[in-house]
Formats: structure tokens, sequence, C-alpha cells
């Protein structure tokens, strides 16, 4: 089940949220104006926020855990002993032993690798294409804007679970480096919709800026407009998206993996490890549990932090 | 779903020597995250029956507060109402239950508000919404409602009424959208109307349009009329008496005609400066200097005191107090008197 | 109104002929031996073979070729003729087995979304800032978070064997109860979306000008807030649930993979797992096409709901 429609239907929530202005409340004037910074109020939000140090405290846990799985665990996930099957715990197997006779907390340690490889470096390529897309979408306007534009609606359009099955069946039988890449590349190629259209807002707004306007008669050209003036405005609610995106392609790729058309052993995979639990739930339940909480913990966290850091920045709602 | 009984008829008329409407030292604060804004700082006026009165002042002075304080639909929060009386018909609206006062909410007075396309549902047919009134509270049936809807356009000028019953409001023009809202305002026959910068959002020949309509409707209708606005022109012809609101407060009431001839507060007589006039050649315009006041931080003294050309040292200490200048007019100004006298042509 | 949906039928029909095209390219273009694309690692018979060269005309060649075969499985697409399995079935046949289980499911999955979902947005924006409206953020969050694959097996293995209230498997033919506990699985991902849908929907709406007008007129809150504001509040839920709708058929793959519920989702997952190249391609296509047609359906109810859209 694809989670972009789910970041999508909220995304373009706010995006309108941000246009309308707050009626029913008369006499504004009173008000003092916005005058002290935004980002020292979310920041001032953000430190009394529980919720964003508890995801901020995961998130660097699992990639503690991505980066040297040695610190966490001293058994070798792939160290599988049939004869062991479904054991209980021992010495440093603290979950015990999976079907396949495997230390259950040493794959689900080893498993943060993969995820995050895939999580991070799709969230990378996202959001270098949505930067692209929505900066040249949201600033040259007109004809740019209209195909850039269609173009975002069609692949929106597009289911992701369906479209990733057909594309990585082309794949299917290459080897453990060539599915990794490809599967970050397919995330990345049908996950980049959202961010890019939350750029291409961003960009727009800036844009019709007062200072832009005086650059613009200073004789600042348009690539040093967009670089200098426009990017540093796009570049945080493009990370606050690109955050919670990078949760919904870890789930994607373990989703993918479940299937079968993702990763495969001898990659270790939570999505992998879950469907072999799922198999054997009846005998032993560890092998699913373990991976599951893992999995849904760092998903999780990421969605979490980027909610987090988005309700500090737009109040408004709350 | 809704009690649509008989509508409430006035208890009792207007005491003996009382208003049909009087508002007594009003006060409502605004409590939100950045502090408290006194919005409203003790406001007094009066409305008799068949009347209009002008509520004049910039955004922010108060104005609309009062009106939707009036009626009962503040926001709360933010608003708050910390004091005072709204008495119609002699009975302090306040003390009331808030079943009470939807009673009275468009049977006894009703509001018009600025931007009809917004305080219009966008939605429902304008057929239906002018109808809703008649139906959920006078218990029309749908078919008497919808033929009450068409008389209700009619009254306002809306041409061909019958056929555009079943249009969304996005399909008026902004003219018509506003006749809208006061047909939808007059269904339930109110006594008082409350109209609330009712032509800010139009072009200037609609504006008079609007205005003529208002005067006209208030005439046959019998109704009072208090016309809440931030522009002096449009008040002239149409209001008997006007209260200029600043920071929350009255500043200055009067009649229209002395008024005009003679400002008693140095608020007024900015406001007035800075209309252009037809009788006076090569005249320069003037404006106020200086931006309304913080509501959360009023100055001390007379809330005007920054931005007065007249201003002393007890503008600064001491409150002005309203001054009795004859007439029934009233200025809260320390010197009202000499004000008064320094004419503005 | 007439216009509108004109216009949309004609883009629908060409995201239906470029979708289909880059489903069709993909499986089939590009290098190797077609046949064993479609097949996987799995051996091929000769009798396989030939009837995947005829099916397919894999035997025409180059970029003409490659249309023509476009082509010609596009005009079974639209006959409903979709070719055989690679285990002999029909796979019309076997979608029309499999598409009432998947539509009882989805509507399952709707039903929950729409009893719970909406109604708690609506409460959670009526009493915003509330102790309800805070838990079912954080509720929510939690349901948004935790992916199908982790939410379906748990439930499963909780719900289903470890505390046995619902069967843990449907199998052929599955009951109303049998199907509940997936339909819920499905459906909470579109609940917990719903329902922040329509807490903001409510919230925007409740500060509305029309409100204060609503107000003004002396009706009672609750027709204020169940007419009025409900009135304007739906309108992107209801488009929401009608996106979801297909989603949810589409999406009901793994769902009724671990729940063993003989649907659509079910057989596209054995296709996958059994490396059946043609049930793939075959219900791929068909699921664009429903997705396809439910957007459709959406954007005419949404001129439906919005006179302003209505009139464009």
């Amino acid at each position: 089940m694809s989670d972009f429609e789910t970041v999508a239907a909220t995304e373009d929530q706010s995006a309108r949220r941000g246009v309308s202005g707050e009626p029913g409340t008369p006499d504004r004037a009173g008000r003092p104006g916005r005058s002290r910074s935004l980002a020292g109020d979310a920041w001032r939000d953000l430190r009394r926020n529980p919720v964003f140090w508890l995801s901020l405290l995961l998130v660097v846990l699992v990639a503690a855990m991505a980066a040297v799985p040695g610190l966490f665990t001293a058994n070798d996930p792939r160290d599988c002993v049939l004869s062991r099957q479904h054991a209980g715990p021992s010495g440093g197997a603290i979950f015990g032993y999976d079907f396949q006779g495997c230390d259950t907390f040493a794959r689900a340690v080893y498993g943060a690798r993969a995820s995050l490889l895939v999580g991070a470096f799709s969230a990378l390529i996202t959001g270098v294409i949505a930067l692209v897309v929505g900066m040249l979408a949201g600033f040259f306007g007109g004809w740019v804007d209209a195909v850039l534009s269609r173009v975002i609606d069609i692949v929106l359009g597009i289911p992701l679970l369906l479209a990733a099955i057909v594309l990585l069946k082309r794949v299917s039988t290459s080897g453990e480096t060539v599915r990794l890449f490809a599967v970050i590349l397919v995330l990345a190629l049908l996950g980049w919709t959202t961010a890019a259209r939350v750029v291409r807002s961003s960009v727009i707004t800036a844009r019709e800026q007062d200072y832009v306007a005086a650059a613009r008669m200073l004789g600042a050209g348009n690539g040093r407009i967009m670089w200098r003036h426009i990017l540093p405005n796009a570049l945080a609610p493009a990370i606050v998206v690109l955050t919670i995106a990078l949760g919904s392609f870890i789930a994607a790729e373990a989703t993918l993996s479940f299937l079968g058309i993702g990763l495969k052993a001898p990659t270790i995979s939570w999505g992998i490890d879950i469907d072999a639990g799922r198999v054997h739930m009846r005998e032993s339940a560890t092998p699913l549990i373990v991976p599951s909480v893992f999995l849904a913990l760092t998903v999780l966290a990421f969605i979490m932090l980027g909610d987090a850091v988005r309700d500090a920045f737009d109040p408004k709602l709350r | 779903m809704t009690q649509n009984a008989v509508r409430p008829t006035p208890a009792s008329p207007t005491p003996p020597g009382g208003h049909l409407l009087e508002v007594r030292d009003l006060h409502v604060e605004f409590r939100t995250r950045e502090g408290v804004a006194r919005v409203i700082n003790g406001v007094t006026y009066h409305l008799d029956a068949g009347e209009t009165l002008a509520v004049l002042g910039e955004s922010g002075s108060g104005k609309s507060v009062t009106a939707q304080a009036i009626m009962g639909i503040l926001d709360t929060p933010p608003a708050h109402v910390r004091g005072g009386q709204i008495l119609y018909q002699g009975r302090d609206l306040l003390t009331r239950s808030e079943e009470e006062r939807r009673q009275v909410r468009g049977t006894e007075i009703a509001m018009i508000f600025q931007d009809a396309l917004s305080a219009l549902n966008p939605v429902f047919p304008v057929g239906w919404q002018i109808g809703e009134s008649l139906r959920e509270r006078a218990g029309l049936s749908r078919a008497d409602a919808r033929r009450r809807a068409v008389e209700l356009m009619d009254l306002v000028r809306i041409p061909a009424a019958a056929k555009r019953l079943g249009d969304y409001p996005h399909q008026f023009s902004g003219g018509m959208r506003q006749r809208v809202m006061i047909a939808m305002a007059l269904a339930l026959d109110p006594t008082v109307l409350i109209a609330d910068e009712p032509t800010t959002a139009l072009d200037v020949t609609v504006q008079a349009q609007i205005m003529d309509l208002l005067a006209d409707l208030r005439r046959d209708l019998g109704m009072a009329l208090i016309l809440i606005t931030h522009d002096l022109g449009v008040v002239a012809g149409v209001a008997d008496r006007i209260a200029v609101m600043y920071a929350g407060r009255i500043v200055e009431h009067a009649d229209v005609r002395s008024l005009y001839r003679a400002p008693a507060h140095p608020y007024t007589k900015g406001l007035l400066e800075s209309i252009p006039r037809l009788d006076v050649r090569g005249q320069a315009l003037s404006t106020i200097r200086g931006l309304p006041p913080n509501l959360m931080r009023i100055p001390s003294g007379c809330p005007f005191h920054p931005r007065c050309p007249y201003a002393q040292q007890v503008c600064v200490d001491e409150v002005p107090h309203d001054l009795v200048l004859g007439d029934g007019r009233t200025s809260a100004c320390h010197f009202a008197q000499e004000v008064h006298d320094d004419r503005v042509d | 109104m007439f216009r509108f949906i004109l216009r949309r039928l004609l883009q629908m029909v060409l995201a239906f002929f470029g979708t289909t095209l880059i489903v069709y390219a993909l499986m089939f273009a590009g290098q190797g031996d077609p046949i064993q694309a479609l097949a996987g690692e799995r051996p091929v018979t000769a009798a396989q073979r030939a009837y995947l060269t005829e099916k397919y005309h894999l035997d025409a060649t180059g970029v003409g070729g490659f249309f023509y075969r476009y082509v010609t499985y596009l005009g079974g697409l639209v006959r409903g003729d979709l070719g055989q399995s690679l285990t002999g079935r029909q796979i019309s046949d076997i979608l029309a087995a499999a598409w009432p289980v998947t539509v009882k499911l989805a509507l399952i999955a709707l039903a929950v979304t729409v009893l719970f979902g909406v109604t708690a947005g609506v409460l959670a924006a009526i009493r915003r800032a509330g102790v309800f409206d805070h838990a079912t953020l954080v509720l929510t969050l939690l349901v948004l978070g935790i992916p199908t694959i982790v939410l379906a097996p748990l439930a499963q293995y909780f719900l289903g064997v470890r505390w046995p209230i619902f069967p843990p498997t449907a199998g052929a033919e599955p009951s109303f109860w049998a199907l509940l506990l997936p339909g819920i699985v499905l459906g909470s991902l579109s609940l917990a979306t719903a329902l922040r849908l329509t807490r903001t929907s409510v919230t925007e709406n409740l500060r509305a000008d029309y409100v204060r007008t609503a107000r003004a007129k002396g009706l009672v809150r609750r027709r204020i807030v169940g007419v009025h504001v409900l009135r304007n509040s739906l309108i992107p839920v209801v488009t929401f649930l009608g996106v979801e709708l297909g989603n949810l058929m589409s999406g009901a793959i793994i769902t009724e993979g671990v729940f063993n519920i003989p649907g659509v989702g079910f057989n596209l997952f054995r296709g996958i797992r059994t490396e059946d190249g043609p049930l793939v391609v075959g219900i791929v296509s068909v699921l664009v096409v429903v997705y396809l047609l439910s957007n459709l359906a959406v954007d005419v109810l949404y001129a439906v709901l919005d006179p302003r859209i209505r009139y464009e």
C-alpha cells in the first residue's frame, strides 16, 4: 500500500492552508507583526516537543545500527544452523533463533543497513529531482510550469506498488547490488512528485517577495536569483517533506522485499524477514515480531520527525 | 432538529425613556498566544427605533467587534466579554442564555457582512440560503419559503429573482451578492439591522446603489440601522447620528450635520480633512500621522495622543472623559471645545 | 457540467493509452528473451513458448513490431481477453472469480474508514486541542507510520492465532466475518488519512465567514456544523474516499496475500511469487484501468459536490 498518497493528501492540505488567511478573527490590526523569526519560533516549539526528541533519538539509533551493526550485536546474522531452528534465547541471541536457525536480533540489527541505504538514497535523488522540477516550474511559470505540472500529475497518478512490480520485474534475476540500486531508482522515480509540488509552491511564494524584485532590479540574473535568494526558502519545506518521504521509502522497500520483488537474500532486509516470520508464526512468533517492530519504529521515527518539524513551522492548525 | 416555534413576540416594548438598543460600557478582550489585546474599552452607544446610527472608525478600532458582541457571535476564544451591558428593549442580552440569544438573532437583530462572497455558503443555492431561516426559524414549508425568498429577492431589487433562486453565490456579481445577503438578513423581519461595512468590497457606483437600497429598506420596513464603516463619505447621506470609534472607545458622538460642520475630536477632524471635498478648491489633503495603536499596548492617557496635533502633557497623563457639548454631542477629548471652535474650513 | 465530464473523459483516454504503453513497454521492451522475462527463473516448456510467441506476437520484430504487439495487446484488453496464465487458466476467468471478493473487502474497508475516520475527524475538529483531538492525532500518526506488511501479519497473529477472535485466514468463499479483520487492516491507513483530512477540513470551515453568517441567522449549532460546515468539509473527504476506493482495490495485494483471501490482489501476489508474467501483466493492466476509472468517477463526483467547479 502506498504511503505516498497519504503524505500527498496531508501535504496538499497544508499547501492550501498557507494561501487562505484566517477569516473570522476581526480586528487583527492590534496583534504584533510576525517580526520574530519564524525559524526561531519553530526551534523554540521543537525544543519543548518530546515527540521531536524521541523520534530524533530513534533516527540516530537506527543510523548507528546501519553504520556499525557490530556495536549492537556480536553475532553474525548469516551464521544460520538449522539445528537451532526456533530455539529460545541463548548467548547473544536475546530473541532466540528463526526458522533457518539464524539469530533473530542480529538479523534485525543488520537489516537496518539496507533499509536506511534505500531510504536515504531514494530521498536524496527525490530531493534533487524535486528541487530541479519544482524550481523550474515555480520560477519560470508559464508553459514550463504547465508542462511540468502535467508531468507531476501523471506520475502522481501511477499507483506506486503496481508500477514498482512492473519495473522491478526487469531485474528479477540480477545480483544483490543491482537490485539495491534498482529499488532505490524505482522509488525515487515514482516518489518525487509530492516534494516537487511543495518546492514549487514555496518557490512561487519566494518569487513574489520584495527582496527578489530588488535583486532583479540590481541586475542579478535568473541563475543567481534562484540559487541565492529562492533556493534557501524552498529548502526547509523540502527537507521536511523528504524526511517524511524517507520513512515512506523505507516502508516501500520493505513492502517490495516482502512481496519478493525488492531485495532478495543474501541481502538482509526487514521485509524479507517479516515474510519469512509470517509463514512460521504458529511455531514461533518472535521472528515475525522483532523485524516488524524494528521496521515500524524506524518508519514512525522519520514520519514523526518530519511531522513535528512541519508543525513547528506551520502552527496554524494547532 | 429545530424548535421552529412561534416567533418570540417582543415581551416588553421599549421601556419609556429607554432606547431600543443600548450598549453600556462594553469591554471585550482577545486572549491570544502573543498576549491580551484590549479590543473594546468601555464602548457606550444607543439606537432608537427607526433611526440610523453610523459607527465610524479605522480597521482595528473595534467597531465590528462591538457589533458581533451585540449579535452574540464573537468567537470565544479568543474573544471574551469582560464587562458592560447590551440592553435590547431594556433587557440585558449579556445575562441571557445562549439559547435565548440565539432566538434574538435574525428575528430581532440581524446582521450583514462585508465580503458577501465568503459570507455566503458557497455550496448552497442562494434561494436555499435565504429560505433557510424561514424554514428553520419561522417554520415555513419548503414551497412557502421558496415563494417568500423570491419576494425578498424582489424586495432587494435582484432582477429575474425567480430564475436566479437556484444559482450559487459565485454566479452573482459583487453587488448582487450583497443584495442576497440583505435579503437573507431581512427574512425574519428584524427590528434592528447591523450592516458591517456593507459596501467596502464593492465598486463605487455599486456602493451608492447598495446604500440607497439600505436607506429605502430601512424607511419602508421601519427598521433601525447600525451602519459600520470606515468611510465618512458613505455615511453622509444615510445616517442620523455618528459614533466615531478609536482604540475600542467612542471618541466622538454627534448628529451627522453638526459633526460634519464642526468635529469636536481631533481624530474626527483628521478623518474629515483626509477626504477630498468638491467645495474647496486647491485644498491640500492632510493625513493623520502615525499608525493605529497596538491594542496590547494602548498608549497611556488619551490613546490618540501620539498622533494628535493638539496633544499636551495632560493627554499623556489623564484619560479624557466624555465632554458634553450641547445638543447631545459628546467628545472624549481634553480640548474638545477648542477643536470644535477650530472650524474645518 | 457536460463539457467538464467530456474533458475529463478525454484526459482519461489519453492517460489510458499512456499508462498501458508504459506497462507494456516495460514488460517487453529491452534486452534478452522476452519469454524468459515473462516466466522469470522458471523453465519454459516448448508449448508455453509457442503459446506466448503467438499470444504476444513475439515473432514480429523492431519498433513496428513492438507497436503491432502493443495494439494487439490493447485490443485484447478492451475486449476483455487477457490471455492465459502460465498455469493455463484464462486470466479473465481468474479475475471474474476474484473481483467480487476484492470489491467486498474494499467496501468493508471503506465502511470502516467512513464510520470511524470521518466521524472521529469531525469530533476532533469540533473539540480541537481537547483530549480526544490529541489522542486521535497520536493514534493516526501511529497508524500512518506502521506499514501494512507489519500491521497485517501482526493483526493476523494476535487477533487470529494468539487470541483467536477472528479467523486467521479466509480461504475460498470467505464469509463477512472472515473478511472483517482484513477489511479493518486494509482500511486502517485510509481511516487515519480520512480522519486527518476531515479534521483539517472541518477546522478550516469552522473558521469560515459563512459560519458567522449562519450564526447571525440564529441557526442552532447542530445545524451550522451538521449542514453548513459538513457539506463544505466533506468535499475533499469524499474526493479522497473515491480515490481511495481505487487504491483499496489495487492496494489489497498484501492484505489479501497475508489473509489468504482469493481476491485480485491475492492472485497478483501469487503471480509475483510464482513468477507468472502473463498473469502479472494482465492483472496490473486491469488494475490500472480500474484506477483510472475511479479517478474519473472522483472528478465527476467533485463537480457534483462543488458548484464552483461545475460552472468552471
